[in-house]
């Protein structure tokens, strides 16, 4: 069976207007894992550039964001893992360095996946389980509000 | 510089008032939020919401290195700290002035200049405006003359305590050594500065403070006074302007000190002189001033038609004050009662929860200043405040008339909250006659009319 992309918003539609939090789906293969609200603002949304300094000739438009109900797709049996403070997120040491860790690297709960600063002062950011990344959500450099999703990691079963 | 994103540092239904006069203004705003204010209403009413941390004020909304960063990646032209959390935390005004971000209030030499009793107390000497008779305690034979000069009873204050916290009343003069070691000690620990003084306690004392706004230059035009008599433990309740029943020398000596008082700091922005008038010596006494927006500013709105969140935009963007003294007007009367989640029938109990059922008010010259809707949850974590009701009328007796009809149309379902209180006290005789002092809410309580009356109602 396929799902195409208008049905998946559809679906997206029918839980945003349901009194549900959290749908996972599964027909003929095709696995979906739908959540909303707790899950903050995500992968869909842009986020503020860290660096982008405030021009007061022409400031960016904050495009009308409707929060509550944005819809983050997680794969299925995969881990978030999410920032423990807000601060812009760096992959990789020092600007040029190698990141950290990549899409499919192994992890265990004290690997340091990435770094939050706040103001100057650098926050190391620890995968917090055993397994394999998955995919790498947060955009380095940039902005993280506290608890969005920074990346997803297959549980070492 | 024009101020084009404010960054809101701060919750609830200040959040909410301060999105409005931005909207108007066509300034974008970007509120930070806790985990536990992600679906709030002014998250939803705000362009941007930014969650912060998590619920709990000391992880979230008293950071104020986090605060910055968000402010600065957001592009945010100008932070605005409301009432409370961070709004008289020098640090964030100095950080804001170092990172070239507009702090909307005073500088940081300013709210450092109020915020330390001791320090306000000698600028209000040197500004000619008078202070309690006392002062600062530093030897046991220092404070027992001081004490003797001024005679009791006493009030013991914690030079870093306010709203209430870290006073105690001393009767005797043998009590006052023991009271000044213990007052120092539960000092040091609750506020890290055991530095205590010592001052007249006035018997029969009225809350009056002048709301005044200032250019940074030197310029000060106040907006009158408001009565905040009718108080618990320090917490105000209801506040009125015009004060009830001052003489008019009284009012203008108390409108002229605080301008004073103001001037002399060169102060930026909206602030507020808080004065105890000794209703038995028919005097005043400077208490602290406020270096912020306060709870109670829609009274002052009301009767003097000013939005004062609009002029602290305007100060804050080097627009100056946008009127004079004598273009204020003031029309009217105007009441607030602030309605809290908390339960008076067990000991005004905090209450928090999810609405089920609500209702504000309307009509005409009627203001609800809330964050409430339908569902909306209030956290464990802040103050519980609800909604202010302002009403705006002609004479005294038609706004407390008024605010009666209003408050009976009001209803929240869900959580407890004193409402019924509102109610009882709206219809004392001492209060319907005007003026009461701080200690009228305290008797209230003693003869007991809640009970009887919430119980009444089943």
């Amino acid at each position: 069976m396929k799902l195409t992309a208008n049905d998946v918003a559809e679906i997206m539609r029918l839980v945003d207007e349901s009194g549900f939090d959290e749908i996972n789906l599964e027909i003929e293969g095709v696995k979906l894992s739908l959540r909303r609200g707790g899950a903050g603002k995500i992968s869909e949304i842009p986020s503020i550039p860290a660096q982008m300094t405030p021009d007061p000739s022409s400031p960016a438009k904050i495009e009308n964001e409707r929060k509550a109900n944005t819809v983050m797709v997680v794969p299925e049996g995969a881990e978030v893992v999410r920032a423990p403070l807000l601060g812009t997120f760096y992959r990789a040491p020092k600007p040029g360095a190698e990141p950290y860790i990549d899409v499919g690297a192994n992890v265990e709960p004290d690997t340091i996946i990435g770094i939050i600063e706040v103001m100057k002062l650098m926050n190391p950011v620890r995968a917090g389980v055993y397994g394999t990344v998955l995919a790498i959500v947060a955009k380095d450099n940039h902005l993280v509000e506290f608890d969005e999703p920074l990346m997803f990691v297959k549980k070492a079963s | 510089m024009p101020i084009r994103r404010v960054f809101i540092a701060n919750r609830g239904e200040i959040a909410v008032r301060i999105i409005r006069t931005c909207r108007t203004l066509g300034i974008e705003t970007i509120l930070a939020v806790s985990k536990a204010d992600r679906d709030s209403l002014p998250a939803r009413l705000a362009d941007k919401a930014i969650c912060i941390g998590p619920s709990r004020p000391s992880e979230s909304y008293l950071l104020i290195d986090t605060i910055v960063h968000a402010a600065r990646c957001a592009g945010a032209d100008a932070i605005h700290p409301g009432y409370g959390f961070l709004s008289e935390r020098m640090a964030l005004a100095a950080l804001c002035e170092q990172q070239g971000i507009i702090f909307i209030g005073p500088t940081a030499a300013q709210i450092d200049a109020v915020g330390d009793k001791l320090k306000a107390r000698a600028a209000a000497e040197a500004a000619d405006v008078p202070v309690v008779p006392g002062g600062s305690v530093s030897s046991i034979d220092d404070s027992l003359a001081l004490a003797r000069r001024i005679q009791p009873p006493f009030l013991v204050k914690a030079v870093g305590g306010g709203g209430g916290r870290g006073m105690k009343r001393v009767d005797r003069i043998e009590e006052l050594e023991q009271a000044l070691s213990m007052a120092s000690a539960e000092a040091g620990a609750a506020f890290g500065d055991s530095r205590v003084y010592l001052e007249r306690f006035v018997e029969h004392g009225r809350h009056v403070e002048v709301q005044v706004i200032g250019d940074g230059l030197g310029g000060v035009v106040h907006l009158g006074e408001r009565d905040c008599s009718v108080q618990r433990r320090y917490q105000k309740l209801i506040e009125e302007t015009p004060a009830p029943g001052l003489s008019e020398k009284l009012r203008a000596q108390l409108h002229k000190a605080a301008v004073r008082f103001a001037e002399r700091l060169r102060y930026r922005g909206a602030g507020t002189v808080e004065f105890l008038v000794d209703v038995d010596r028919d005097v005043f006494y400077f208490l602290e001033m406020n270096a912020r927006i306060q709870v109670e500013h829609p009274i002052t709105e009301a009767i003097t038609g000013v939005d004062l969140v609009a002029e602290q935009l305007a100060i804050a963007s080097g627009r100056g004050l946008r009127f004079t003294q004598q273009e204020i007007n003031f029309t009217g009367c105007a009441i607030e009662c602030r309605i809290n989640a908390e339960d008076p029938l067990r000991n005004f109990q905090p209450s928090p929860g999810t609405v089920s059922e609500v209702q504000w008010p309307a009509g005409q010259s009627t203001r609800v200043d809330t964050h409430i809707g339908l569902g909306s949850v209030v956290p464990p974590f802040y103050d519980s405040l609800l909604a202010k009701v302002i009403i705006h009328a002609p004479t005294r007796s038609e706004a407390v008339s008024r605010m009666r009809v209003a408050l009976s149309n009001t209803k929240v379902v869900g959580i407890s909250t004193n409402l019924d209180f509102h109610a009882n006290v709206l219809a004392d005789p001492e209060f319907i006659a005007g003026g009461v002092d701080t200690g009228f809410l305290a008797r209230f309580l003693d003869r007991g009319d809640v009970r009887k009356e919430s119980d009444c109602r089943g």
